[in-house]
Formats: C-alpha cells, structure tokens, sequence
C-alpha cells in the first residue's frame, strides 16, 4: 500500500514538471508548420540523391502529369512552371531542376480538397529538364519537360 | 519585419483559385556582392502553409531556386464565396509573414 502511494506521488511529480516545461516554453507545443524541411532531400547533389532522398527511386514516367513552362527561358532567374496532375489521390507534387546543384526545389503537399495543381517561379542555372514528381497512393509518378535558359539566374 | 503580401482567391464554379505574392529576396547563398566580393548568405523562404477556413489545404518546402519574390497558385475545390484562406511562411532565418483573404 505504501509503495504503491510512493510510485503515485513520483508519477504525479514527473506529470506535473512535464506540465510547467510546457508552459515555461520549454517544450514547444506543435508549431504552426507541421512539416519538417527535408533537408538531406534540398542539399542532395543530382536527380537520382534526390529521388532517393524524397522517396521517389523509381517513380514510373506519367502522361498525367502536365507541366507547363516556356520552352526558351530568356531569364533563368524566373521561369514559370505550373504543373497539374491528373494522376488520382495526388498528394504531393514536386519540382527538381535537373541541371541545378541541388535539383529539389520545391514540394507541395495538397489535402482537403486541394487541387493537383500547382503554380510557381522558379531559377535555373542553365538549359536543363524540370521533373516534376507526383506522388498519389503512396506510389511516385514522374514527367519532365526541357526548359532552354538563355541567361543563368543561379550565380552572378 | 517582412514586407506585406498580396493574396487573392477568385471562385470559378466550386473551385477558389488562390494566387499569393510574397516580397522576399530568395538569397541563393551563391552570389557574391559586387563590392565587398563576400559571399551573400543564403536566405530564403522554407516553409508554406495555406489554409481554407482554418483547414490545411497546402503545405509547401522551398529550397533557395524559387525565385525572388516568390508566386504560388493554387486550386482548391469544394470551396464558396466567403471562405477564408490564409497562407503564412518562414524562412531560414526565423522570419515569418502571412496573409488573408477572403474567396469572392
């Protein structure tokens, strides 16, 4: 009986410092951003580093994948790119430059309703394959589309 | 403190097209400034997150090639007139901004 109110009072002490951390602030609750920045995925050198990073190592190549970019980039510090994914449950897309020194440049994860649809700006170094990788029921789509840059807009 | 953003959501049918404009200078970390010859730090926005009504609808990662002032355009479907959407970011170094607007 003794031991059992002993064990009591230790848990409720453990219980109630967890609590104060807490509100001390040092144990953040959930911060706004739920998700993580990859950062191994964004420093990976090379498509295949980076693919495998997200995940995405041997993603089947799609005709469901539309991306949308000028074929000639006068300035490679803005192309735009849009890329619309008609593959069912889209879940996430995202866009890696081939040629950049890191290709990964951006993911969108899509829920609630959200479209497979995305639309952004993006630099590119030089003349150069964007992929855009789709990912829906767990499982990785892929298409590419070349973009010619006249001028780089990586370095300068 | 960042600069303000402009954000507008237009509903075609049931679907709000949402269109957001950040003011940042996306910094590569690569360049070099012209004077001093010192590389410029990296700085750049990370991390977006857009809602509808309080619901997560997008959550983005960026590496530094966006592009300055970055665009983002959206769809989300099963949306009506006077619904809510804000969509915030962070960057590398902590900054944060966000903006609302409402689906007209």
């Amino acid at each position: 009986m003794n031991s059992k109110r002993r064990s009591f009072l230790k848990t409720a002490g453990t219980a109630s410092s967890v609590a104060i951390a807490a509100a001390a602030g040092l144990i953040k609750p959930t911060e706004v951003l739920a998700v993580e920045w990859n950062k191994d995925a964004f420093a990976a050198k090379g498509v295949p580093d980076a693919m495998k990073a997200v995940g995405a190592a041997g993603a089947a190549d799609s005709k469901d994948i539309l991306i949308k970019a000028p074929d000639i980039a006068e300035n490679g510090a803005v192309v735009p790119i849009e890329v619309t994914s008609k593959v069912a449950g889209t879940h996430s897309i995202m866009l890696m430059v081939e040629k950049n020194a890191s290709p990964l440049t951006a993911n969108f994860d899509l829920t609630n309703g959200a479209e497979g649809y995305v639309s952004t700006r993006i630099k590119m170094g030089q003349t150069s394959n964007v992929r855009a990788v789709v990912k829906a029921g767990g499982k990785f789509y892929t298409a590419t589309k070349e973009v010619k840059v006249t001028i780089g807009g990586c370095g300068g | 403190m960042a600069e303000p953003m402009k954000i507008r959501a237009t509903l075609e049918g049931d679907v709000a097209n949402i269109k957001v404009l950040m003011n940042h200078a996306m910094e590569t970390g690569q360049r070099k400034d012209a004077k001093t010859g010192k590389v410029i730090p990296a700085h750049f926005i990370q991390t977006v997150a857009a809602t509808l009504n309080g619901k997560t609808v997008l959550e983005a990662q960026w590496s530094q090639a966006v592009s300055k002032n970055p665009f983002l355009g959206f769809k989300v479907k099963g949306a009506k007139s006077g619904d809510k959407v804000n969509v915030s970011w962070i960057d590398n170094t902590g900054d944060k901004n966000s903006a609302d607007a409402t689906v007209s």
